[in-house]
């Protein structure tokens, strides 16, 4: 029977994918920001599971607003991504110290 | 049975296409290997009964956030094979770190399997009802008890929704935009004519 155990370890397993993404893709800013995406996922599968297994509908709702958040999150960093790179013409993330000061 | 086969196609197929997202050449690849890890997700959350939250994930991360993804990946202009150049170089580093976030987390579910752990018990105060369906359960929370993080999270995606306007708002110069007052004022009879020209003469302007 499935039981909470293989839900978390569903959800760990895409957690380490989303951050082994970030560091495989160091460069390109759109993978790291799907990389979060998946990192975001696990959390919410976890969050559901919990929810689902403990018989509380506190963990649902939770998820819930960690969607809007990643939603919010997509948007505005699609937004700096763009004008990014109105910007230089990459969007290599190396050369993002330039922005600073 | 059938729960069980279920559970591990999604579960596989999520993981396999997460692992397809961050290893994909084309961008445009990972962003449909992006949505079949939400569709599959979406998925297992059917399986323990969160519909509303299964919805959710196919309307906002499919119809939405992976669009909005595509989108971008495809109106930038941008030379992939540049910026995978450190993916070899990074690789042995990125997997140590991973096998170690890994093994943490499973050092964790051992000491929670092993009964180390307690993960506490529901208080009781949101109970899944038994005579109501998911998403009627869900709607009594969020407009009830939860009323303020509701509109909470609606302000949030205002924000959002307004910073990324402003962040992408230009302002360029020598085009000719309209001008709204100027086209209000304008008459009929400012701007044409009635006239009835001969036969063979034509009308000049």
């Amino acid at each position: 029977m499935i039981g909470i155990e293989h839900y978390v370890v569903v959800s760990s397993i895409l957690f380490v994918l989303g951050v082994l993404g970030i560091f495989l893709n160091r460069k390109n800013v759109i993978v790291i920001l799907m990389a979060i995406e998946l990192i975001l996922l696990a959390v919410n599968i976890n969050l559901v599971a919990f929810s689902a297994f403990l018989g509380d509908l506190t963990g649902q709702v939770f998820a819930m607003f960690v969607l809007t958040v990643a939603a919010g999150e997509a948007a505005v960093g699609l937004a700096i991504l763009v004008i990014y790179f109105r910007d230089r013409g990459t969007i290599a993330v190396d050369d993002v110290s330039h922005m600073k000061g | 049975m059938i729960q069980l086969l279920a559970f591990y196609l999604f579960a596989a197929l999520t993981i396999a296409s997460g692992l397809f997202v961050i290893t994909a050449k084309n961008p445009v690849h990972s962003v449909l290997w992006l949505i079949l890890a939400f569709f599959n997700a979406a998925g297992l959350m059917v399986l323990v009964g969160a519909e509303f939250i299964a919805m959710l994930l196919v309307i906002v991360y499919v119809g939405a956030v992976a669009v909005l993804f595509l989108f971008v990946v495809m109106m930038l202009n941008i030379d992939f094979a540049a910026l995978r150049a450190g993916f070899i170089k990074n690789f042995p580093l990125g997997i140590l770190l991973a096998l170690v976030l890994l093994a943490e987390i499973t050092i964790g579910l051992g000491a929670f399997s092993a009964g180390g752990v307690q993960i506490g018990t529901a208080d009781g105060s949101a109970a899944i009802p038994a005579d109501m369906s998911n998403v009627e359960a869900i709607g009594h929370l969020l407009y009830g008890k939860y009323l303020f993080l509701v509109e909470a999270a609606g302000v949030l995606l205002l924000v959002s929704l307004i910073g990324a306007v402003v962040l992408t708002l230009r302002k360029r110069s020598g085009v000719r935009p309209q001008v709204i007052p100027r086209q209000n004022a304008r008459r009929p009879q400012d701007a044409t004519v009635n006239v009835k020209p001969e036969v063979g003469k034509g009308v000049s302007l």
